[in-house]
């Protein structure tokens, strides 16, 4: 089967750059996003340089206390909700249309709005730096009262461009579950779906009941901050640690908003290069949907210091661990997937099997915080620090760069350099792990987060760290190549380029026509191109 | 496959010596308590139960890599489900966690639950310093970092040899000392009360394991009883604003019998103090002591020669020339990013005070301590 592009001559894109700002195609739209999101990689991997620069050495060397909080505080904002979240509502906008075999998604011009509104909120956030008194230097999770009574005024600037950001990704999920449910192509139930559609439905849930949620902390703050509220404070009768309850309410969440995609981005590339279909598919989704449900219920466990009794320090604990369990069946049912299969060992599926092993290692550090007593010492030190990104940069941004070798030939019909993409890999999955691993033994030799300068017996760890991190920094500048040179010299790819691999996506041509699919494909297709048979 | 026997060699390398773990700083401390020694049993046990799930889940991971290699001419299987195996692997985590959880909520119960304690602190977190009070006892001082870690951190900037030298001559206690240490007496139940005068701290002391919140309006407790005399460092963990990172926190355990001397000497002197409060100050002795107190709360953010940095300058400005209410006011008080330095006595807030009106070529009124009494 395959679709061509002569349908849609008639109606292509517009001409020049009017065409980026009027269009409603969910491709040019998709685009968008990621390139957006790939800026923002660079602009918050930039103030990581600067963090690591500061921490090679003991002592101030490169910059005042206050800009350190200020860059480890947008460091954290920009790539939350500037990369990643964006990267993956564009990987959703390309993929998902050509997944369930329809022409675009349902609401185009909302999707126009939702994209647009990011550089805007995105340019917000920066301008910050440029204000009286600096940016935010609260952290990213901007813990009340550092971030009302005692923040800088550039602070309700900060919160209005999380309103935005909270705007953009609940009209992305509300986009994405219109899209699934109502643009399905006729003959494909929902058991037929691929698992990247799944997991990013099962996601849009998790963002349209977390983000109001932020949006509700974010307007307490600017009551608290401007209008003589009291929430968070307590001479007035209000709670500090509410906001807390709040903030996590939307935070744990917001940090499976991060993983889903990726884990079904992932459940997509091992088995075409395992060239056998996904293991336990019904169990994956399954346990995406167990993950999510659980993923409401946790959230104090970021909590367990500030004064909790003990019945609800059990409850947290209980049931973070639970997630042990859902999260554990993925990682098996992708080991078994490769599992007797004949493995081959493409760029995407060198960060597949990348993302399964150091995800899983951040998955382990994360049951060892679950434990309630334990994380009285691991509590905001370089242990978190090291966990948090082994699952978001090993994890959803790992899930993103496969998605992103995986799918290139399909969105601009050429091939990337093999030989290039294969050692950017393994110079990335090198200095990521000499970046991130030490920095466990820095926090549970009692190295808080969050600190400028360091005590000696930090020194070594610290410099080894910042050596990896400069390295792992440099390796975007090959990547940003491999990509441009993809895109512009790259060889005509087939459109179904990894042979093996299935799913309605390569019954498009290469690259994918403007209107992805004018007629539904048929119940045959469906089934041929299904993930489970 | 390289990775993994890496990988593991590591971690068996790092679990394995315990005497190797201590110098290099790589694990976490047992500490000197009986709940710290049972947190540390606690990790190290979910952390060997991460290494063997991890050995098999990987091995099978690589051996499939290295086994069912297309380039070695396996044909691809097509099994693709099976429900008994998915029980199987649901069921086997849920034991494991249930196996974990028991020892973690009794380790839990333990920490939290404390019917009698023999003595009492309460720590009051302020930015950017831990201010100790012994209530039973009657007595309470602030611990500030120790102008020896503040000295080579400024060394530090300028980057010569010399300076170099002093930082490794402060060794492991660079920003890990301060000027009043916390004295608790070994073998005691110590309850701390922990809140904080601005945003949220968080106190810290891994020998202890206790680590908990500071939190603005509300008091939260730990305890802990110390079973070896010696010198405890921590930090506070909680991001609190600028100098977050330079708030440590140092505890000497001390025997019974040295802890009754010290007691009586802080008693002593604090009685001194009340009178000291009492009489008129001359303006030299405001002035010296003023000046200690000036680099040690102030000059972080006013510099030393009251220029201004992160807050504004003092040298020339109207609050230190004009009349000393408002001066007042704004120290006791505090004024946007400014905190509050009520906790300081008035003796001493008298001396700050003068100092900033009288150095710098200010020439502001001298403030006496009765003038601070009357202010407060």
């Amino acid at each position: 089967m395959s679709y061509t592009a002569a349908h849609d001559d008639h109606h292509g894109p517009e001409k020049g750059l009017l065409r980026w700002v009027k269009t409603t195609n969910h491709k040019d739209i998709g685009t968008l996003y990621l390139w957006f999101a790939f800026t923002m990689l660079l602009i918050g991997g930039a103030f990581a340089m600067g963090i690591r620069a500061e921490l090679l050495q003991p002592g101030l060397q490169l910059m005042d206390p206050q800009f350190f909080n200020q860059l480890t505080t947008m460091h954290g904002l920009i790539m939350v909700f500037g990369a990643i979240m964006p990267a993956f509502v564009g990987l959703g906008n390309w993929l998902i249309p050509m997944m369930i075999g329809a022409p675009d998604m349902a609401l185009p011009r909302m999707n126009n709005w939702s994209f647009w509104i990011l550089p805007f909120a995105g340019g917000i956030l920066l301008s910050t730096f440029f204000m009286d008194g600096g940016a935010p230097a609260f952290g990213w999770t901007f813990y009340a009262p550092l971030s009302t009574t005692f923040a800088p005024d550039s602070t309700d600037f900060f919160i209005f461009a999380i309103h935005l950001l909270g705007f953009s990704s609940i009209m992305g999920a509300i986009n994405i579950i219109a899209t699934v449910l109502n643009m399905r192509a006729p003959e494909m139930r929902m058991m037929d779906m691929p698992l990247f559609v799944w997991t990013w439905l099962i996601t849009s849930f998790l963002l349209i009941g977390a983000m109001p949620v932020l949006a509700g902390a974010v307007t307490m703050m600017l009551t608290d901050r401007n209008f003589g509220t009291a929430f968070f404070d307590a001479t007035g009768g209000g709670d500090p640690v509410m906001f807390q309850h709040i903030f996590w309410f939307f935070g744990h969440p917001e940090v499976y908003i991060m993983i889903l995609p990726a884990f079904g981005v992932v459940s997509h590339i091992i088995p075409t290069f395992a060239r056998k279909p996904l293991f336990g598919y019904s169990s994956m989704v399954y346990a995406t949907a167990s993950i999510a449900f659980l993923s409401y219920i946790v959230w104090a466990h970021h909590m367990f210091l500030t004064g909790m009794p003990v019945a609800g320090e059990l409850y947290f604990m209980y049931a973070t661990m639970l997630i042990a369990v859902p999260t554990g069946v993925k990682v098996f049912n992708w080991v078994a997937t490769m599992w007797k299969g004949s493995l081959t060992f493409e760029t995407p599926m060198l960060w597949a099997i990348s993302f399964v092993f150091l995800f899983t290692i951040g998955g382990f550090s994360g049951l060892m915080l679950g434990i309630a007593p334990a994380d009285i010492q691991y509590h905001d030190t370089y242990f978190v620090v090291a966990h948090f990104h082994y699952v978001l940069v090993t994890g959803a941004l790992w899930g993103i760069i496969a998605a992103t070798f995986y799918w290139l030939p399909k969105w601009c019909g050429k091939m990337y350099n093999e030989k290039l993409a294969k050692v950017h890999f393994w110079w990335a999955m090198i200095s990521v792990n000499v970046l991130f691993f030490p920095q466990h033994f820095l926090g549970l030799a009692g190295m808080p987060r969050r600190i400028p300068d360091y005590s000696l017996q930090f020194a070594d760890f610290n410099f080894i760290s910042s050596i990896g991190g400069f390295s792992f920094g440099l390796s975007f500048v090959l990547l940003t190549y491999i990509v441009v040179d993809c895109i512009r010299n790259g060889k005509p790819a087939d459109a179904r380029p990894w042979y093996s691999a299935k799913g309605l996506e390569w019954t498009l041509s290469s690259p994918a026509p403007y209107h992805s699919f004018n007629t539904p494909p048929s119940r045959a297709t469906i089934l041929e191109e299904s993930q489970h048979s | 496959m390289k990775r993994l026997l890496t990988l593991t060699s590591a971690l068996v390398a790092l679990a394995s010596s315990k005497a190797a773990m201590a110098e290099y700083g790589l694990n976490m401390t047992q500490g000197i308590t009986e709940v710290s020694k049972d947190i540390y049993d606690l990790h190290m046990m979910v952390f060997w139960v991460c290494v063997v799930i991890g050995i098999v889940v990987f091995g099978a991971m690589f051996y499939a890599i290295i086994a069912h290699r297309k380039s070695k001419g396996h044909k691809a299987a097509h099994f693709h489900e099976s429900t008994t195996v998915e029980f199987i692997w649901t069921g086997i985590p849920i034991l494991i966690l249930i196996a974990m959880a028991i020892p973690a909520s009794k380790t839990l119960i333990d920490i939290e639950v404390l019917d009698k304690a023999d003595m009492t602190i309460k720590v009051t977190g302020h930015q950017w310093k831990w201010q100790y009070d012994y209530p039973e006892e009657g007595i309470g001082f602030i611990s500030n970092l120790s102008q020896s870690s503040k000295d080579v951190m400024d060394d530090r900037e300028k980057g010569s040899a010399a300076k170099r030298e002093a930082l490794d001559a402060s060794g492991d206690t660079y920003l890990l000392s301060v000027d009043n240490h916390l004295v608790i007496p070994v073998d005691t139940t110590v309850r701390f009360l922990i809140t904080s005068n601005d945003v949220i701290h968080s106190w810290w002391v891994p020998a202890f394991a206790v680590k908990q919140d500071a939190n603005p309006g509300f008091i939260n407790d730990a305890w802990a009883r110390p079973t070896e005399i010696g010198t405890y460092r921590g930090q506070c963990a909680e991001l609190c604003g600028k100098e977050h990172g330079f708030m440590p926190i140092v505890i000497d355990v001390v025997s019974k019998a040295d802890y009754a001397v010290w007691v009586a000497e802080q008693q002593g002197a604090a009685a001194a103090a009340a009178v000291a409060a009492t009489r008129q100050w001359s303006e030299d002795d405001l002035m010296a002591q003023g000046e200690t107190l000036y680099n040690t709360n102030c000059a972080g953010c006013h510099m030393t020669d009251g220029t201004g940095g992160y807050g504004p300058a003092i040298k020339g400005s109207d609050i230190a020339n004009d009349d000393a209410a408002d001066h007042l006011n704004i120290v006791i008080n505090g004024k946007n990013g400014m905190p509050s330095f009520k906790m300081l006595g008035d003796s001493d807030l008298a001396a700050v005070i003068t100092y900033e009106r009288r150095a710098f070529g200010n020439t502001g009124s001298v403030v006496q301590p009765s003038d601070v009494t009357s202010a407060r």
